[in-house]
């Protein structure tokens, strides 16, 4: 084929068609003069991109189609990540449930991992008692907040408390772990323990554990409950006014009623924080697997033990399937709280219309 | 009430004196600037440069990859693009995984970790576990913002000839900024701060991680290794660290609000 000059200049003047030739005398340099394989097709990428660019104009049209194929694309990844991390855990966990049974898992107390026994009753008890207790302390004061904030509190109030429940959920759980090493361990140890009668002590208890998780979950509780709080509709309180109900009355029948569901949701998701929180527990807990003989003696929770265990996984290769099965057990009872949370806000909505 | 009102803020305001009371005279410009010495942090010599570094080396690709995600998510999620019952259930999902604790993702990538024959730890699956992390904060986050948009904004931009593309990224996409920031900030914030995933995944260097199979510092892994050591002089340090970690997330979420408010000026209402 025969070029003018006009076209060559052309050519030279669309800069695309520049680099696109430019990467392909480089690729081809790369190759042959430095043997470096990966530049060569880096750079025959660019230039089949390039090309690819030119040949085919991106119409809107495409440009739409590839936006919403890519969108799909990641998306239906999301879903199988999801899925991919449940079969993980799973597939992780047969080789431990292949050793033992399930029930001498799940029911005997003896975890000795260098004797290769794995009895997780003790930690499951340990981190029933710590959740209850921290849900215990956690519930009621964050529903009077919540409350408070909501119905009671003047609007410059609101304003003021509002950060502090936002900074409260944002700070590291390492911190709040540190937090409580430096004032409720030598607390517990000195005052609260010996005025209950257990003077041996050592502060790192089931106690400690349980009060640090009730400051962590105060702000998730109570944000949630202010959420559903505030979508009460106005008219329904104003009507319960106007018949002569008192301001108590009023949030204890109608409010209540009317965004009880969903203060049952954030307490579910409270629990779910609580039973797997990890570092703060672990800071504080004693890391003793033991049946506990009183709340202020050690323990461990099923979180906690994953983080103390985890160094000796490469020499004892079961006990790796082990702590798998223990994070397999939290994610289950994690997603069967969701999924209640969920069950109960959207049978509440399908009940409560306003 | 009020009293209970008071238990809550007294107790970030006990965290936040106790953190600096304890970590404000330890803080020294030299601590701040040099990296940490000793075996695994036996010693008490040098500072925490590199658990600083390393903790933005971790945050910010994972922040940034889960933003990317994020994004197509939530963009996708609207019911121009997918049945609203099926977005319900990937809310759920997302929800769950919201839900699921720090340290199951560490198991996670701990678990591919040993699959691949990879010991000790690496940058690379620090990142992925800390991305896994904040994918449902920061989509659910622009999602909730998404929700916002009103439809007759969506609706001119149509009429206007634009397609579903163009709309979810120049119309929905400027009007969900302020869900955007927050998302990204308290992703950010979340993971920064996380300390159960990253310790089973990164390990623990004296050194900057010049590579993704790098073992790395961070911030919530060291106060823990520092913390647990008997020494005070040792100790101290890890009051120091914690002070800087607590002094970034106040200031993340201080930045969250700001920028928030002033992306909101910009919205059709």
């Amino acid at each position: 084929m025969n070029m003018s000059p006009s076209m060559i200049s052309s050519v030279l003047k669309n800069k695309f068609i520049l680099i696109g030739i430019l990467s392909l005398f480089l690729s081809f340099i790369f190759l042959f003069l430095f043997n470096n394989f990966l530049l060569f097709v880096l750079f025959l990428l660019v230039f089949i991109i390039l090309l690819v660019y030119n040949f085919i104009k991106i119409t809107r049209k495409l440009y739409d189609t590839l936006g919403t194929r890519l969108m799909f694309f990641v998306t239906a990844s999301m879903i199988f990540l999801f899925f991919l991390l449940v079969a993980v855990l799973i597939n992780g966990s047969l080789n431990i449930l292949s050793e033992e049974s399930l029930s001498n898992l799940l029911f005997s107390s003896t975890w000795k991992p260098f004797s290769g026994e794995f009895g997780l009753f003790a930690v499951i008890i340990d981190t029933l008692i710590v959740t209850a207790i921290s849900m215990f302390i956690a519930v009621p004061i964050s529903l009077l907040s919540a409350i408070y904030i909501a119905e009671y509190a003047p609007k410059k109030f609101r304003k003021i408390v509002r950060p502090f429940i936002d900074v409260l959920a944002g700070v590291p759980s390492v911190v709040f772990g540190l937090c409580a090493l430096l004032v409720f361990v030598p607390l517990i140890r000195d005052d609260i323990a010996p005025f209950f009668g257990s003077s041996i002590s050592s502060g790192f208890s089931l106690f400690t554990a349980s009060l640090i998780l009730s400051i962590m979950v105060f702000p998730i509780i109570i944000s949630l409950c202010l959420e559903s709080f505030n979508s009460v509709p106005i008219a329904l309180k104003e009507a319960s006014l106007s018949v002569g109900a008192t301001k108590w009355e009023t949030i204890k029948k109608v409010i209540f009623r009317a965004a009880g569901p969903g203060v049952l949701a954030a307490i579910f998701l409270g629990f779910g924080r609580a039973f797997g929180e990890t570092i703060a527990v672990s800071m504080v807990i004693g890391n003793q697997e033991l049946i506990p003989k009183s709340l202020f003696g050690p323990g461990q929770t099923l979180a906690s033990l994953i983080a103390s265990n985890y160094t000796e996984v490469s020499s004892i290769p079961i006990l790796a399937s082990a702590l798998i099965f223990v994070a397999l057990i939290l994610f289950v009872v994690v997603l069967i709280f969701n999924l209640f949370g969920y069950l109960v806000l959207r049978r509440a909505s399908k009940r409560w219309k306003y | 009430m009020l009293a209970s009102v008071f238990i809550v803020m007294g107790s970030l305001i006990l965290i936040v004196t106790v953190i600096v009371l304890n970590g404000a005279p330890s803080l020294s410009l030299e601590i701040l600037t040099q990296t940490s010495e000793g075996g695994f942090y036996l010693g008490a010599g040098g500072g925490f440069l590199n658990a600083i570094v390393g903790s933005l080396l971790l945050a910010l690709p994972a922040t940034a990859l889960a933003f990317l995600i994020g994004i197509a998510i939530a963009l996708y999620l609207q019911k121009d693009f997918i049945n609203p019952r099926i977005a319900n259930f990937i809310r759920i999902c997302l929800d769950i995984l919201w839900g699921v604790p720090s340290v199951v993702y560490g198991v996670f990538c701990l678990t591919i970790m040993i699959a691949i024959g990879m010991t000790g730890g690496s940058l690379l699956f620090g990142i992925l576990a800390l991305t896994l992390l904040e994918i449902p904060i920061i989509t659910r986050s622009i999602d909730e913002s998404i929700k916002m948009v009103p439809i007759g904004l969506k609706e001119s931009a149509y009429s206007l000839g634009s397609t579903k593309f163009e709309t979810a990224l120049k119309v929905v996409r400027r009007q969900a900024m302020p869900g955007i920031i927050a998302g990204i900030l308290l992703g950010f914030g979340r993971g920064i701060g996380d300390a159960a995933s990253i310790l089973l995944t990164v390990g623990d260097s004296n050194y900057f991680p010049t590579s993704l199979s790098d073992q790395t510092a961070a911030l919530p892994t060291m106060i823990l290794n520092l913390v647990s050591m008997p020494d005070q002089v040792v100790q101290n340090k890890a009051y120091a660290v914690a002070f800087v970690l607590l002094m970034i997330v106040l200031l993340i979420s201080i930045i969250t609000r700001y920028l928030t408010k002033k992306s909101s000026k910009h919205i059709i209402k």
